[in-house]
Formats: structure tokens, sequence, C-alpha cells
């Protein structure tokens, strides 16, 4: 699998991102500056997480008029697979590539610590290698990670199955409790309507190896490259 | 465009600098006239203390400052370097943003954390985490909340955007802070060692460039105003507080770093206290050459600004750098890929001097060397004399009765405000990003990977000031001890020290004792670990008009770990022996329990032995290498019984309750509650009893087994026995509270 990274000025989890992409999914993966309008041959672009433009505006809202992002448009509508991390998934709603906004917590203060996610459909790209209802845990460390959508939206995305991953807590409940950022019906993760563009706010890059943790973050990589055909390196 | 007319240079202006009679008339000496009011502002800032170390150089001298793994020595560069092998070098260091921070609490820690990254970058080493030393008030001060919680949001603000992960810290609530909060900000990175750079100009011709933000007038006089003492007129200095920008700061890392690699530099320096001036001077006095730039080539933020006042700007993310003649596009290149300014602000020159040209008129002709530490800076040895209270509190009796329901006292412990869990603090800090870290705050020491390597590195910030208050050299080799011990801890290895010195005014000679006197034994604990001093930052005037701060000589420390199997600090599982490693002491003094009893700080402060502090941290390297322990964890405030109640419970998944039997004999409060410095908390499976205990014949050190871990309380045989879930809740639920009230 070939995989990208894009880099915006502020983007803060680029090398996190290729390091697991590369040393331990084992993809071939190359960093993109977001001035570049072209991706080149790619089967999965990454939008990492971090600060870009330092998230003066809205969170995302300068990225997605980087020269690159219409590249990212065309690859999307073509089908190709693009994943959102943290700030990539905000860059990725802005672009109107995923439905719905992130906002600020609800508490108002930066949270990082780990969580536990509830796997809600594993027939998608991203988590074919998940079983259904699985719980993952990963961290997550945002100021703007709470998802909102209108109620229509917020509707089409609970009948077509686009809620990947929920908050939940370690037995797989999903309570109010376990919603660490005020985040509608707990959700941490969606994809698109045709299903090959998916954004989170946890960050699966900080739990992809086992000096990390359980390494559950791994799970989606690992589901990547099945549907790419491919497995996780031995 | 058209200047107000400059002030003519006397005395009194001098005084209004900070400058003495004396100082003023060296500057005439050295110039062979009156300075100009351009040179005097330039003196003033170069010569104040923050950027002189005029009243603490000569005692900082006194410091190990080489030896072990140094690469670069104490002084030569923005920051030490370490070799940690593999072609690798770790550059580290701690800076203290003590007056900005009480006046504007979020600015000022913000561009706190931003002065100590550029000091890493500069030297070429992408920063891998940071670290902090927080004092505040104590919790019923009326400012506390305001200072805690704009301090955590400025550090944390500025470090998650940058994305440097906030590893590890200490914070503690006194009331000698009240008024004069300390912020001490540390940063850790890494370099391969042909990628370094230096702080230097040299080559005569050779363009001198401006790179970053433009220049404001924000910070004029920062450096003098950390100089002098907090007052009421304190809050009118709000404007000499400099406003962080951390995406401006990100993009100049990346560029910074990327222009290093050009190797078509000559040197770089960022800008801090002093802005321009102290760059200028600096560079040219380590390349043993002049500067000369062009005011109005420098990018101004603000109109009409003065000479005076380009000079002293101490906006923030800028730096200085000098390149080859000839390789102008390759800055120019990094910058606009960046998005950044860059400015050809003047060249180097061979006439030693610092000049200044405004619109061609010459402002500022001075010789570099007569600027900077280690030159014609002066240097002041003060008066120095041992307070009163020093004997008095030392010998003063602990004539309180032993302790009579030690459930109750440690319950009252584990809530302490300086011993509960600052989860509250460090989760709004991104102390995961970097895919690094794989001890996580909250415990001994921090360890993060480095990735690419087979290598870790261990880092804490630790110092007790109540200690260094009631004995500051016994303190201060208290405080390298334990962040010694922290870091063994971890099963690295210690390696070297950066130290942050937060003190009062020096001129009162019984703060310059406490200050001789903790240097001397922080020299002590270093050349006795073999970790040197590999540079730091001296705080005076940190005092507000109640009083003086406790000393506060803040070590930072980092070990390297050669695995990646760091030993953390909680016990993991049921069934492990529960081992107390170490010669045990049942002194009380400085201890918070006795403190509680006696109703005042007081005690003789129990000395580390630091020779058996070497050889407890080679038993924990060795132990750790061999994996024979599960946990590790050392005794420090609340003694041996709160450090049993925090091994239970200070991981935030797992709770594993213990069954012990307290060792020695004597009052039950010592054994309980003694901060006895040089004692670790282990467990480890019993299947490794016999290594264990042949591991510490080997280092000629006690080991007793306590008991096992398991259940549901901590139980203390004939003592108490408490179920954890109510400690736990109080020792990770109080800061919240007092924080945030009920949610």
């Amino acid at each position: 699998m070939k995989a990208v990274v894009l880099v915006f000025p502020g983007s803060n989890c680029d090398r996190d991102t290729e390091h697991v992409l590369s040393r331990v999914a084992g993809c071939e993966t190359r960093l993109l500056w977001h001035k570049e309008a072209e991706l080149g041959e790619a089967d999965l672009v990454v939008v990492p997480g971090g600060f870009s433009y330092g998230d003066y505006l809205r969170t995302g809202a300068i990225a997605r008029f980087s020269p690159v992002m219409q590249a990212v448009e065309r690859f999307a509508a073509e089908g190709g697979r693009v994943l959102g991390i943290c700030n990539g998934f905000q860059i990725l709603c802005e672009a109107g590539l995923l439905p719905g906004t992130l906002m600020t917590n609800r508490d108002l203060r930066f949270l990082c610590k780990d969580v536990h996610l509830r796997v809600e459909h594993a027939e998608s790209p991203f988590t074919g290698a998940c079983r259904e209802g699985e719980v993952l845990r990963m961290p997550v460390a945002h100021h703007g990670g709470s998802f909102f959508a209108r109620p229509e939206t917020l509707t089409a995305l609970e009948e077509n199955r686009q809620v990947l991953l929920r908050y939940c807590d370690g037995q797989g409940r999903v309570t109010d409790e376990a919603n660490p950022n005020g985040s509608l019906n707990n959700i941490a993760g969606i994809r698109n309507a045709a299903g090959n563009v998916m954004g989170l706010m946890p960050h699966p890059e900080r739990n992809a190896e086992s000096a990390l943790g359980n390494a559950q973050g791994l799970k989606l990589f690992e589901s990547l490259l099945q549907a790419a055909g491919e497995a996780l390196p031995v | 465009m058209s200047h107000a007319p400059e002030p003519a240079v006397t005395p009194e202006l001098a005084q209004e600098h900070g400058l003495s009679p004396a100082e003023f008339q060296m500057i005439q000496d050295y110039l062979g006239r009156m300075p100009s009011w351009t040179e005097l502002g330039i003196y003033s800032v170069m010569w104040s203390e923050h950027c002189s170390y005029k009243n603490s150089i000569a005692q900082l001298k006194t410091l190990p400052r080489d030896g072990g793994r140094l690469l670069v020595a104490a002084g030569e560069e923005n920051a030490g370097l370490v070799d940690i092998g593999e072609g690798l070098a770790v550059a580290f260091k701690i800076e203290s943003h003590n007056h900005p921070s009480a006046v504007e609490p979020y600015q000022g820690a913000a561009t706190g954390v931003g002065g100590i990254m550029r000091d890493i970058f500069t030297m070429g080493a992408r920063p891998i985490c940071s670290l902090n030393s927080l004092r505040f008030p104590s919790l019923s001060h009326e400012s506390t909340r305001w200072l805690v919680d704009g301090i955590v949001r400025g550090i944390g603000d500025y470090g998650n955007c940058l994305g440097i992960p906030t590893v590890g810290g200490e914070a503690a609530f006194e009331a000698c802070y009240n008024g004069n909060p300390l912020v001490n900000a540390m940063t850790v990175g890494i370099v391969k060692h042909e990628h370094t750079a230096s702080a230097t100009a040299e080559g005569t011709g050779n363009p001198v460039f401006l790179m970053g933000a433009s220049t404001g007038r924000d910070g004029i006089h920062g450096a003098t105003f950390a100089s002098e003492e907090l007052s009421e007129e304190s809050e009118e200095k709000r404007s000499n507080v400099q406003v962080g920008d951390p995406f401006m700061e990100k993009l100049l890392l990346e560029a910074t770093l990327e222009l290093i690699g050009t190797g078509d530099l000559v040197g770089i320096q960022d800008m801090g206290a002093a802005g321009i001036t102290c760059s200028c001077s600096e560079m040219s006095a380590k390349g043993e050459s002049g500067i000369r730039i062009h005011i109005e080539k420098v990018p101004q933020r603000e109109p009409r600004m003065s000479a005076y006042e380009v000079c002293l700007s101490e906006s923030q993310e800028r730096m200085l750098v000098v390149m080859k003649k000839g390789t102008e596009a390759s800055i120019r290149r990094v910058c606009e890929k960046w998005d950044i300014h860059c400015e050809q602000i003047g060249e180097v020159t061979d006439t030693g001097l610092f000049e200044v040209y405004h619109n061609g008129e010459l402002k500022s002709a001075i010789p570099a060397d007569s600027l900077v530490l280690g030159g014609g800076a002066p240097v002041y040895i003060r008066e120095s004399r041992e307070p009163a209270y020093y004997r008095e509190l030392k010998t003063a009796a602990l004539d309180f009765a032993d302790v009579e329901d030690p459930a109750a006292e440690l319950k009252r412990l584990v809530g302490h405000p300086n011993i509960v869990s600052r989860r509250w603090i460090y989760r709004q800090y991104d102390h995961m990003i970097g895919a690094a870290t794989t001890l996580r705050p909250g415990g001994d020491a921090a360890v993060v990977r480095v990735l690419g390597s087979h290598k870790s590195l261990a880092v804490c910030t630790d110092c007790n000031s109540r200690l260094v208050y009631l004995d500051p050299r016994a303190g201060a080799r208290a405080a390298v001890a334990e962040a010694a011990r922290n870091i063994a801890c971890s099963g690295a290895r210690p390696l070297a020290i950066t130290n942050c010195l937060n003190f009062g005014n020096p001129m009162d000679p019984e703060i310059y004792w406490q200050f001789q006197e903790a240097i001397a034994g922080m020299g002590e604990a270093c050349r006795a670990f073999d970790t040197p001093v590999t540079g730091g930052n001296v705080s005076f005037y940190n005092e507000s008009p109640e009083s003086a701060v406790h000393p506060t000589p803040v070590i930072g420390m980092v070990g390297l770990l050669e695995h990646d199997r760091p030993v953390p600090s909680a016990f993991r599982r049921a069934g492990d022996t529960i081992w107390l490693l170490g010669i045990s002491r049942s002194e009380l003094g400085g201890s918070l329990y006795a403190e509680h009893r006696l109703g005042r700080l007081a005690g003789a402060v129990p000395d580390p032995d630091l020779e058996a502090e070497g050889r407890l941290q080679d038993f924990l390297v060795e132990a750790a290498e061999k994996s024979l322990l599960q946990s590790a964890h050392d005794i420090s405030e609340g003694g041996l019984a709160v450090c049993l109640a925090e091994a239970c419970f200070c991981d935030p998944d797992t709770r594993v309750g213990a069954r012990v039997t307290l060792p020695g004999e004597g009052r039950l409060d010592a054994r309980l509650f003694a901060e006895t410095p040089g004692q670790v908390l282990l467990s480890a499976d019993p299947a490794h009893a016999e290594t264990l205990q042949a591991l510490a014949v080997k280092h000629e050190l006690p080991l007793v087994a306590l008991g096992v871990t398991g259940g549901e309380s901590l139980r203390i045989t004939d003592v108490l026995d408490l179920p954890l879930a109510g400690l736990a809740e109080t020792w990770w639920g109080s800061l919240d509270h007092w924080m945030d009230g009920e949610r």
C-alpha cells in the first residue's frame, strides 16, 4: 500500500503517522507539503493531527484552501481512501468531505488521555480488522473535538451506518461519563456516505506499538492494509 | 520619519536603568566617553542580572561543568550537549519565567516555554519532550486558581500547538510563593553530532539575517524587569511581558532545522532576553568578530520605533542567523517555503564592535566583549551571612507525641496539596504526541524513546524547597539525589543535570548565603553521581512585598535507558513481593507530617548519603536491565506510608492492594512518615527474590521484604487497614475538586 501523509504549516503528528505507516505497517509512505497540487501515486491519503495555521481561525478552516486539498477532493471523489486524524478530521469536515463539525470540548479545556472506543461497524475498509462491538483503547489530545451535526445530518449518519467509532467505557457501554468532550451520540469517528473517507478524533498512531500500550490503534492501519489486499509485516 | 529627541545621558538616568554608579563609570571607561542613549539601554539589559549573571557566576563556576558524556560544556552554547551513543546527542536546558507569569500568567508561562524551545532547536536539536516545575501560593490564597489556570493553559497551549509532548514536572503550593509564583520550563532535544549548530558570528562580510517574527515594542526591558523584586508597580509592567505565537514558533522550528541541514549557516542564536542586542553581542564575542546592524532593515510591527527600542525589544519567535556569504538564496528559499520573514539586517565585521546604525546615523558602537558574561560584564561576590533562622530551626525539638491514629494521618497526607495527583494539570498537556512516551506523567520519571535508535531518555524535575529553606546545602544535595533516584527508578542511568536557581534578592546577605550553600551542596551531589551541570538559569529577586520565596534550586535531570523496558512506579499485579531498598533512618525533620504536628516547618534535614545513593542507582539500573522489577517508586514526601499507598493506585487503570509489615522499631510515626532519602519501594516476582538479594549484597544495600501485593486495601500489620477506593478517590480527585469545584 502506498500512503501519503499531508503536511500543513502547523501539522505536528505528520512524523508520528509517517513512522507508524512506514516502520510498523510497512507501507511505502511519503510526506507531502501542502503547496503541492498533485498527490502522485497513492492508495491512501492521511490528513494528520496538529494545529494547521495555529488553529487561530476555526480549526481546519484555512488548511482546506491549500492547493493539495483540491487534489485530495479529486482523489476522494474517485473512491480513494482518505483518513483524517484529529486536526485532519477537522480539516476534512471543513472541506466538506465529511459531514458535521468539531466544536470546543464540553469543559472548555484541552484534554489528553486514553479513551475507549466501540467499533460500531466492521464492514468498512477502516475497521475491517476489528470485530463489531470490539472495544479499542486509544489516546485523545484535543481542545476542539466535540462532534456536532444538525439533527437531520445526525439521523442520516446513524441510519447509513456511517458512525464507525463511539466513545464508551472499558466494557463497551456508551455512557455520558465515557464521553470525553461532549460529542453528540458519543461520536468519535465517522465515514462519508460512499465509505471511502474516515475522520476520527482519537490518535491510532499513538497506540500502534506495544511499547506505547496495547497496540490497538494498529487495527485501523491493519484494516486499511487488508482492504488493499495486503497484511501487516510479520 | 521623526523621532523624539533622545534624553541626555546622566548618572540619574543610568540609575533609573538599574546601573550602579560604579557600573556607569565602568561603561565610560570601556568606551572612553559618555555612552549614547541607545548604548545606555544596551548596557543596562546586558548587565542586568538576567543576562550577565553578575551576582551568580562566581558561584556557578564552582559546579562540575564537564566530564561524564558532555560534548559541549555549560555556558559555551545555548544549552549543554551530552553524547548518548549511535552518533546522537541530547541537548537540554531549564529556564525560569517567574516574573512575567506573576503578572500575566497565560502569556508569561507560554513565552517561557517558547524561549526554552528555541534554546534547544537553535542548536540543531529537534525537541522531543518538555517538562516544567511550578510553584504556586498556598491553595487558600486568592490568586492561586487564577495563576494555576493561566499558567497551565499557557504551557499547554504553547507546547501542544508546537507538537512537543509535555511529559513531566512538578507543582507545589506553599505560602512563600504568595505573590511570586515560579514557572520553570525545560526542553529536551535530540541532534546528530554532525548537525549541531553554534551561536557564533565569524567571517568578515558574512551576512547577518533576522528570521521569524517582526519586531515590536513588547518586552522592552523584560530582562531588567526580571532582575528586580515584584511590587505593586509590577502590575504596571504588564507591557514588559511578551506575547507568544506558537504557530510562528512551529514554523521557525522547522525552518531552523531545515536551514541548519543545508550546511550554509555559520551560526545561529535565538532572541530571548535583550533581543537583538544579546544575540549580536554574544555571537560576535564568541566569534571574536563584530556585528554591524541597520535598524531600518529590521521588520517592524509598529511605526516609528527608535534604535533603542529595536535593540531592546523582546518580541518572541525571532532568530539571528549568520550565513556564509553567497548562500543568501539558501535562507530565502527555506523561509519562503515556511512563509516566514527573513531580512538581512547587517553583516559580520572584524572590528570587535556591536555597531548599530539607524538610517545611516551611528547609534551605538560598543566593544561586544564588554557586554557579555565572561567578558566585560561585572562580576560580584556579595556579602554572605548565615541567617538566624537556620540554627534555630535546625535544632528545634520535634517534641510531639507519637501518632495516635495512623490511618487518619495517612488519609490526611494522601490528600495533601503537595502529594495528590497532578492529573488535572498534565491532562491539559499533550503528553503523548511524538508516539514516543513509554512512561507517562504521574510517576517518578517520564520515559521517552528516541525514534530511530534503541534508546530512551528518562527525564524529571525535582526540588523540595522546604528542605532547601531549612538547610540549603543538605536540601540541594537532596534535590539532586531525588532527581537521580527518580531517573534510576525507571531503570535509566543518570546522565547530567540542568538547574534553575530561584532565589530572593542576592544583595541580602542571608539570601546570598542560601545561594552559596545550595550551589555547594548541588556541586557535591553532582560530583558524587558524575552528573555534570550542562547549564541552566538563575532567577534572583523572587520576592513579593511579604517575603522572599524559599530558595528553590530546581534540578532537571536526564537519564539514558539502553532498552525499552522502563520500570513504572505502580504495583502491577497481585502476588508480587514488596521490597524496601536502601538505608532506613527515622528522621522526621522537614517532613510534611512533622510540619503538621509542630504547626511550623522545622527540624534537621536528613542529609542524603551520596555514596549509598550512587550504589542505589547502580542497583536499580542493573535490576531493570535484567528485568527483575515490576515497579519501583522512591520514598519522598509523606514517607513510606504515602509511597505504599501511591504504588497501590497511581496507575490510572490498575489498582493493587498491599499486605505489609513495617520494618524497624521505635516511634511509629517516624517509621511511617519520615521522608528519608535513599530509599525505594520495589515490587517483583517472588521467583526473583534470591537474585534481588544477591544484587543487594553486591551493591552493599539493605533489602527488606515488606510483604506482598494484592487485595482491595492497604494493610500494614497492627497499624492500619484502609480500603483503596477512598484513598484513591482523594488522591486522584482532589486537584480537580479544588480547581473546578463540584461538576
